[in-house]
């Protein structure tokens, strides 16, 4: 290849423009600060984009680049590199990420406009984007965690950005532990793979993996559940999703870059990546399609219920981040991917706009005191009705054809339950996203006299970012237009990172694509209006419940009441952790604090200095103060350190000693035992 | 008993023996910063003393080179001693050493 691509220039970007901000900053003043970040990510898209345009024109079966930048650390066999990896999988990542984190970016400037932190603010973005970019484009498992956790203390910090609220420094606080938890499931898994394999690099692990694991054996199934529990702490899946909702504490843009379009979806990324590895261990393979199913469901249930315009997001998104898993479960990453950057357009975009609107209403996030903004906010009311669109799986916007294309996947391999979930929470999915857009920006308006006095749409640096994702949301889709013949251009660009084992696919593909393909068609058909139905049936009824008939979302609340309180309490799973992890945590470290640490510790270092203070009591009676007193000393010492010489060395008694010689001989062989 | 034709080396050692020993005292008894001084002296004559002796009994030169040094030593010592001492009565109008204690904690 005559050019490079350059890889390492795409994080290092960035990385840049933190340590410019952190020396210079104080100097540019906002313009000069946004200016920077803003550039240096735009830079890094461009960077990007040029890289997947070289990397494009190599032959289809060679379209893998490394680049190692410098060799980290070299123990023995061991070798960990800061290396990176373009390939077709990681190319989306990184040019989703660079491109809606630009568009994020730009929205910043406009949203955090009159914050006192507005520096800080964007030294925490480039930081993530930083790190985002250095786990998209790892080409090793450690480098992939280094990344990984440098975008958990940047979640950590942007949540708890405004730290002065209590709340958002304990929602960065249980974000951050949370995570922990993951993190640590990735770290067992991570040395699971090393124990075995070897290796850490992804070629080289992927490579061995069959030859040293049984195929569904314990130690591959382990490994990748414990991968899979990092997975569920980044992207917020059963058992540790509870972060999410509460991450919405930090700063509107913040939530769309990195709890919604980006960081989230790592964990999908990493099942991806290791996606060989889940494929030799069915049940891990069942465990992520439940998992991900159950929290699809779950998520899009509580989202119903949900009276702030961006929780209600949260859970979406939690929810969202469920079809994807469950697309990777049943062995469809291609079309988890599709999801995913889908995903990423209309979930930013929708935070995006509910952004605009929070700005717009003076930071009313309550649902209940929206309603008429439609005309009042065309720009923002036009860009979010694109994204509801796109989430409620309308065609031809781009959620469609993703969802469609998964839960296509899920009912063809047979996975029925997983198939009906899906499809439950599409509907409730539309449900939920029309009720928030009828409460919104249709209907009278319930603003607070205050709300509506300074009701203006946002500036143009916030729209615009709003326009193109719009743009993105409608028509991102049609990279996956379905019904081509070899797959859609998503899935022959990400084909040679997921090609089926040679074994299977020579068997298959050939002679039994053709046959399924006619049958295919038709059940696709089906499937899609079915899913289109079903989605119009949630939208209508969210219009009816909503808008037509007010009464009869507070007649259903009613009649439902249960339910209504079950979801309204989110099935009341953070209390339930409350009482069986946190309190006993709690309590076990109040016992270990009381005794440990006052008792052993405490009493260790107080006890050392209880006998230094009593020697020194002794020992200050010396310190008189008189230089007489001392000088007594040294002349006592001199003497005694003079007696004790001569009594030591006997001197031979020699003839020409005189009287007093010897007299004075005499008294100090007295003294000598 | 009769006196030896020469003195002894023994009886130089011993007057110098003595004469540090009464500076000593002097240092650890006196409380007058200007007879400490003088003991000090007295010291530092009884080790030239002894240097002498020794110089003189050995037929060397280098004792009695030491004794120039020690006497050079000796009168920069007194001169700033003094100025000190000057100083000190000036500022609190005594010299006696167990009331000039400003640095005691």
């Amino acid at each position: 290849m005559s050019q490079l691509p350059l890889l390492w220039i795409i994080p290092a970007l960035p990385l840049a423009a933190v340590l410019l901000n952190l020396l210079i900053g104080d100097r540019l003043g906002k313009r000069g600060t946004a200016w920077l970040s803003c550039g240096a990510v735009w830079l890094a898209f461009l960077a990007t984009v040029r890289a997947v345009v070289l990397l494009a024109a190599r032959p289809v079966d060679d379209r893998v680049v490394t680049e190692v930048a410098y060799h980290w650390m070299k123990v023995g066999d061991f070798s960990a590199d800061v290396a990176f990896l373009l390939d077709p999988l990681s190319s989306v990542m990184a040019l989703v990420v660079t491109g809606v984190g630009f568009l994020i970016h730009v929205y910043s400037v406009g949203y955090m406009a009159h914050d006192a932190s507005f520096r800080r603010f964007f030294l925490y973005l480039n930081l993530f984007m930083f790190s985002m970019l250095t786990l998209v484009l790892a080409d090793n498992f450690l480098l992939m965690f280094v990344g990984w956790e440098g975008v958990g203390l940047c979640s950590y910090l942007l949540i708890g950005f405004w730290y002065t609220r209590p709340s958002a420094s304990e929602a960065g606080k249980k974000a951050f532990i949370v995570n922990r938890i993951g993190d640590f499931g990735f770290l067992l898994g991570m040395f699971t793979l090393f124990a075995w394999g070897g290796s850490l690099q992804f070629d080289r692990v992927f490579a061995i993996a069959p030859h040293v694991f049984a195929a569904g054996g314990t130690i591959i199934t382990a490994a990748t559940l414990l991968l899979f529990l990092g997975a569920t702490g980044k992207s917020a899946q059963i058992p540790l999703y509870t972060w999410l909702p509460d991450a919405m504490e930090g700063p509107t843009p913040v939530s769309a870059l990195i709890h919604a379009a980006t960081m989230v979806t790592a964990g999908v990324y990493m099942v991806a990546r290791c996606h060989t590895l889940f494929q030799m261990a069915p049940i891990s393979m069942e465990v992520v399609a439940v998992i991900g199913a159950a929290t699809g469901l779950l998520a899009a249930t509580i989202a119903v219920a949900q009276t702030d315009i961006k929780r209600v997001l949260a859970y979406s998104t939690v929810s969202q981040l469920g079809i994807m898993f469950f697309a990777c479960g049943v062995g469809a990453f291609a079309s988890g991917i599709f999801h995913l950057v889908t995903h990423a357009f209309f979930k930013a975009l929708l935070f995006l706009g509910a952004g605009s609107v929070i700005h717009a209403l003076s930071d009313e996030q309550d649902l209940r005191k929206m309603g008429g903004l439609s005309s009042r906010l065309p720009w923002t009311h036009g860009t979010m009705l694109v994204a509801t669109l796109a989430i409620a799986g309308m065609p031809p916007f781009a959620g469609f054809f993703s969802k469609d294309e998964i839960l296509d996947h899920v009912f063809t391999s047979g996975h029925y339950f997983v198939w009906i979930a899906g499809m439950l929470g599409a509907a409730f999915t539309a449900f939920y996203m029309f009720r928030l857009y009828v409460l919104a920006f249709r209907g009278p308006s319930r603003l607070t006299h205050d709300a509506e006095h300074h009701l203006h749409e946002s500036p143009p640096s916030m729209i615009i970012p709003l326009v193109v994702l719009a743009v993105l949301s409608a028509v991102g889709g049609w990279i996956g237009l379905p019904f081509q013949h070899g797959g859609h251009l998503l899935e022959r660009w990400l084909a040679p990172v997921f090609a089926p084992d040679p074994v299977a696919s020579a068997l298959g593909e050939t002679a039994h694509a053709a046959v399924e393909h006619a049958e295919n068609v038709s059940l696709e058909i089906a499937l899609m209006a079915l899913s289109v139905a079903i989605a119009a049936v949630g939208i209508a009824f969210a219009f009816r419940a909503y808008l037509q008939k007010p009464d009869l979302a507070t007649r259903l609340q009613q009649r439902l009441a249960f339910l209504h309180r079950v979801w309204l309490n989110k099935y009341w799973v953070d209390e339930l952790y409350d009482r069986i992890v946190v309190s006993p945590i709690h309590r076990a470290s109040e016992r270990l604090w009381q005794f440990w640490d006052v008792k052993v510790v405490d009493g260790a270092v107080n006890g050392v200095a209880y006998v230094f203070e009593g020697a020194s009591a002794v020992l200050r009676l010396a310190q008189t103060g008189f230089v007489g007193t001392y000088a007594l000393f040294i002349a006592v010492g001199a003497a005694a350190l003079v007696l004790h010489f001569l009594r030591a060395v006997p001197r031979p008694v020699r003839e020409d000693d005189d009287l007093v010689v010897r007299e004075v001989r005499n008294r100090i062989d007295g003294c000598r035992p | 008993m009769s006196l030896p034709a020469v003195v002894p080396l023994s009886w130089y050692l011993l007057l110098s023996a003595v004469l540090f020993t009464i500076g000593v005292v002097g240092v650890l008894v006196r409380r007058n910063a200007l007879v400490i001084f003088m003991s000090i002296e007295l010291m530092l004559n009884a080790a030239n003393l002894a240097f002498v002796a020794f110089a003189r009994d050995l037929q060397s030169l280098d004792g009695q080179v030491f004794v120039f040094f020690v006497m050079t030593v000796a009168a920069a010592e007194v001169a700033i001693g003094l100025a000190i001492i000057v100083n000190v009565f000036r500022l609190k109008e005594t010299v006696y050493v167990d009331e000039i204690n400003l640095l005691k904690g």
